[in-house]
């Protein structure tokens, strides 16, 4: 089968969806490609280049549209184009089938399919036909090029000899993948970023990205799992909050980018008016959502205006489109990897399959049927986060409650033991003569604090404190010394040899204590 | 020296050992604490020796030198690892001198009773049995049961600590045996015992007193037999308490308020951290001292995922990219005597401006605190040596843990396996640390046999081999 670009017709679309290196790669799947003439010469690709690897020249569109199976494109078709669409025809390029109904429609009735990029379903094994985020992040970078080129300062602070420039700060308003392509971008030269987003998961990324996530306390926030990834629009109480903070940062910040876009809506009003006569003079905002309304109330798609008190605010719609080449080169890589999930046998014919849930999800018209929108993907985008567990939190009074409760038992308990050993002691004092019971208090004493002295030792002393201890209880040497002096032989020579052992131990271990103590050193 | 003297000197000599225990408390203050016990013994013994009733002073000065010299050479020449060997060796010698001053003591009783009957001058008596003389009825039958009492610990005492030392030793196989009939064995001997105490009590024959310190040693060796290797932190810690108790019981027999003083002292220390130890296993310290391990309630958990092994280069990689690393030594660090080598890795990673810090779980080793020393000999600084409590909620914010040789004490099924042997006990929660490396031998489980998840982890990674090879080779691509 043939694929074959055609020339975009859309004003100022200076993209390609097949270039050179693309078409080079389309063959190895078996295809065989077509080119209108000129078709790459905005991005970058003169047609000399296409029919060194061996692309076929076409001189018109409408010569192309017919000579071609799969027609690739970046932008979806004019009514013309879809007017040349044949049936069993497919056509790949974007499509936003939401908002054009009409030519969905049109589409149908030709009996072409039409694989929408747009359309491709967030999951990881898709994610190398995503073009939407390959177009995003080269929006991102050059958002910030276009703030650059309007700003009059330099992004990162300097001390020169000629005085001290501070760095420029930046905020950035939604981080999507342009959103963290603009801060990836502005971090790198050198400007302070800070980044909001209404999902908190992001939080790590932007940090991850070298920007302050700039946090708002708020109870329900939202998870982003549950919309594939995608933000979903907010209540009214969080959007209050949301602009009061906006509000705070406008005076400091000298570039706004803003990116906030919900699948299938205007762009939220983020950036109000007020929020822009805030700002310093010769501040720069650059609303990545303008083809969708804009994010920034003064906004105006495609353009380029200044506001009364000398803020910049930049509305193209075309950042992809002004970096053709790179854009080309990307979006041309998605739609082959699009291709080389179509053709499964490497043998240069389409198989359209449906239960594939990327096919499927991307897939709008087939068979002269509408196919749009799909069933929810198979595969969830991310893996719904797990809910916090709430640890239960205690008011003042069950807190004191519950102490209260602790304090009765731990004297209840103390009251009980005091108790039984009271009347162990008298059992013992009614027996026992009344020289046992002077030693025994002085023994109870002893046990006593031991107990307390012995709770404060470190854990890291354990060992010497048994090998003290050790040494210690070498005191019944004290007992042999004392029975060294008899008259009998045979107890001198047991306590002969008690006092040979105590003694190994008193000496044994103290001096192995100290060795240990001597070791222990503070870095 | 005057009675009065002496007792001056025990009170100072009693003193001393409480501050000296106490100073414990510290590092610092601990160099200091041991000189406390040292002057404090120094000051007994001397008082005793000059003191009035003691004789024999040659044999006296000949045994003290050669104990001494004994003790000082084993000091000065046990590695840090043997540690608690030693620790087992030393209380054998208490107890054991425990019953040859008891039997000695009754044996001062007989002479007194002896020279009693035949109408001999007993002011011809020195020293203990001049102090047997004055004593009346009744507190000559309380001296009896006294001395029983104190024999009986002894031996115990005895016995069991040898079986200890022969355990950690290695010289005997550390898995629990048992003779047939278990602990039903220990139970008769000891109401044997007691028997023999009645007997013994109303007769005073000497047999009596014979049989039974032969009893209390097949008690000490068969009870410890019943032991298996990774509870021995607690028996060691339970013979500290006995041969306390042995001593504390022999200052009854003879009167001696210094030795009842010391002999509590250590008694309750080793209670203490008996306590300590079982906590830290979450085990009953019943339970340990009638052996074997817990009996499971269910089926455990089944393990998903598969060890994955890693070799030095990955583990090397890892470490050059951490900022924060805990090390996590346990017995298998002892047994490589890869001390030396996890300081030298210690070293280079410090000195790469990365924060290394040890977690020591109270259980780890053979001997409460064996890490400590083990890793206070190989020249890690004590500050960054933590306890379980301290560390353990900072695994989450750490890059790299590594656990060497350690293995139930770092097991999650403690924590998620209700019906794993070891629910419920405390352990060091590695698994929270981005990445976790294993150094072990080889696949087997632990001591207590139960399966490891934390092997299984997506986070974890087995670095095969003996801790102190595989160090050496680690140590070289730090850096």
């Amino acid at each position: 089968m043939k694929i074959g670009a055609p020339k975009e017709i859309f004003p100022g679309e200076a993209r390609v969806a097949m270039t050179p290196d693309s078409a080079v790669q389309l063959k190895k799947l078996g295809y065989d490609c077509a080119i209108e003439t000129g078709a790459g010469a905005a991005a970058g690709f003169a047609d000399e280049a296409y029919e060194a690897v061996g692309v076929e020249i076409v001189k018109t569109a409408a010569q192309l549209w017919k000579a071609v199976d799969v027609v690739v494109k970046v932008r979806g078709p004019e009514e013309v184009e879809a007017k040349r669409l044949a049936k069993g025809q497919t056509l790949i390029s974007f499509f936003w089938p939401a908002q054009n109904e009409a030519l969905l429609e049109l589409c149908k009735s030709r009996g072409a399919t039409v694989i929408a990029m747009d359309m491709v379903p967030r999951i990881s094994r898709a994610q190398k036909m995503d073009a939407l985020s390959s177009m995003a992040n080269i929006a991102g970078y050059r958002a910030v090029i276009e703030a650059g080129n309007n700003f009059g300062r330099f992004f990162t602070g300097q001390v020169t000899a000629a005085g001290k420039v501070p760095p420029a700060k930046v905020l950035v308003v939604g981080a999507g993948v342009a959103g963290l392509a603009a801060i990836g971008t502005a971090t790198s030269l050198g400007a302070v970023v800070h980044a909001f987003d209404v999902r908190p998961e992001v939080a790590e990324q932007i940090e991850s990205m070298g920007a302050e996530f700039v946090f708002l306390e708020f109870e329900q926030s939202q998870d982003g799992a549950a919309t594939g990834g995608y933000a979903a629009p907010s209540s009214p109480e969080f959007r209050e909050k949301q602009l009061a903070k906006f509000r705070e940062l406008a005076p400091e910040m000298d570039i706004v980018i803003t990116t906030a876009l919900i699948p299938g809506r205007p762009a939220p009003k983020l950036w109000t008016a007020d929020m822009v006569a805030m700002m310093k003079r010769g501040s720069v905002i650059v609303d990545l959502a303008a083809e969708r309304g804009g994010n920034c109330d003064l906004t105006v798609p495609d353009e380029k205006i200044v506001s009364p008190n000398g803020v910049t605010v930049i509305g193209y719609t075309d950042f992809p489109s002004r970096m053709a080449t790179q854009a080309s080169t990307l979006y041309s890589t998605n739609i082959r990897h699009m291709m080389t999930d179509l053709t499964p046998n490497k043998d240069g014919v389409v198989v359209q399959n449906m239960e594939d849930d990327v096919i499927r999800g991307a897939t709008v018209t087939h068979d002269g049927e509408i196919t749009f929108p799909p069933p929810p993907p198979k595969v969830k985008a991310i893996a719904a986060a797990k809910p916090k567990p709430k640890e239960k939190e205690l008011t003042a009074e069950e807190k004191r409650a519950a102490e209260i409760a602790a304090f009765k038992k731990a004297t209840q308990q103390q009251v009980t033991l005091l108790g039984v050993g009271t009347l162990v002691m008298l059992a013992i004092g009614a027996v026992a003569p009344a020289d046992f019971m002077s030693h025994f208090i002085v023994f109870a004493l002893a046990c006593f604090v031991g107990f307390q002295v012995i709770w404060n030792v470190s854990h890291a002393l354990h060992t010497p404190l048994m090998a003290v201890t050790n040494a210690i209880s070498g005191i019944i040497i004290l007992g042999a010394l004392l029975q060294i002096g008899s008259g009998s032989g045979l107890v001198v020579f047991l306590a002969a040899i008690a006092v040979l052992i105590a003694s190994i131990n008193i000496v044994g271990g103290f001096l192995v204590t100290r060795r240990m103590l001597a070791m222990f050193q503070k870095s | 020296m005057s009675i009065g003297l002496v007792s001056a000197a025990y009170i100072a000599a009693a003193i001393l050992f409480i501050l000296s225990l106490g100073g414990l408390s510290g590092q610092e203050s601990a160099k200091r604490a041991v000189w406390y016990g040292i002057v404090g013994m120094a000051l007994a013994v001397l008082a005793t020796v000059f003191g009035p009733g003691v004789g024999n002073g040659f044999i006296l000065v000949l045994m003290v030198a050669v104990g001494g010299a004994i003790g000082a050479y084993v000091a000065g020449k046990v590695e840090m690892t043997q540690m608690p060997q030693l620790v087992a060796a030393l209380h054998s010698f208490v107890g054991l001198a425990a019953v040859f001053i008891g039997i000695n003591a009754d044996l001062a009783l007989r002479k007194v009773e002896a020279l009693r009957a035949s109408g001999g001058a007993l002011s011809s008596l020195a020293g203990f049995a001049a102090k047997v003389a004055a004593k009346d009825g009744v507190e000559l039958s309380m001296l009896k049961v006294e001395l029983f009492l104190g024999v009986f610990i002894g031996a115990v005492t005895f016995t069991g600590s040898v079986v200890a030392f022969g355990k950690l030793a290695g010289r005997i196989s550390g898995k629990p045996t048992k003779l047939p009939g278990g602990h039903l064995l220990n139970a008769g001997a000891a109401a044997l015992s007691f028997v023999l105490l009645l007997v013994f009590f109303s007769t005073g024959a000497m047999w009596a007193l014979i049989l039974m310190t032969l009893l209390a040693f097949f008690i000490g060796w068969h009870l410890i037999m019943g032991i298996g290797g990774a509870d021995m932190p607690v028996v060691v810690s339970m013979l500290n308490s006995y041969s306390g108790w042995a001593a504390a019981a022999i200052g009854f027999t003879l009167g001696n308020d210094l030795l009842i003083v010391t002999g509590a002292l250590v008694g309750s220390s080793g209670a203490i951290l008996s306590y300590i130890m079982c906590k830290a296993m979450n085990r009953k310290f019943v339970s340990v001292i009638l052996g074997g391990f817990g009996a499971t309630t269910g089926p455990a958990q089944e393990i998903e995922g598969e060890m994955i092994a890693i070799d030095s280069d990955g583990v090397a990689a890892a470490l050059n990219d951490a900022d924060s690393v805990i090390i996590v030594p346990g017995y298998g660090m002892a047994v490589a005597q890869a001390q030396q080598a996890v300081s030298e890795l210690t070293r280079k990673l410090r000195a790469a401006g990365k924060e290394v810090r040890f977690a020591i779980h109270p259980v780890a080793g053979r001997l409460p605190g064996h890490m400590n020393v083990l890793l206070a000999e190989a020249k890690v600084p004590y500050d960054i040596v933590l306890e379980m409590d301290e560390i353990n909620d900072d695994f989450p914010n750490t890059d790299v843990a590594i656990v060497i040789g350690s293995n139930d004490i770092v097991n999650p099924a403690a924590q998620e396996d209700p019906n794993s042997p070891i629910a419920g006990m405390p352990v060091l929660e590695v698994w929270k640390a981005k990445q976790v490396f294993v150094m072990k031998r080889g696949q087997g489980t632990g001591y207590s046999g139960i399966e490891n998840p934390l092997f299984y982890k997506e986070n974890a990674r087995m670095f095969y081999g003996d801790a102190k090879k595989s160090l050496d080779d680690l140590i070289p691509r730090i850096g």
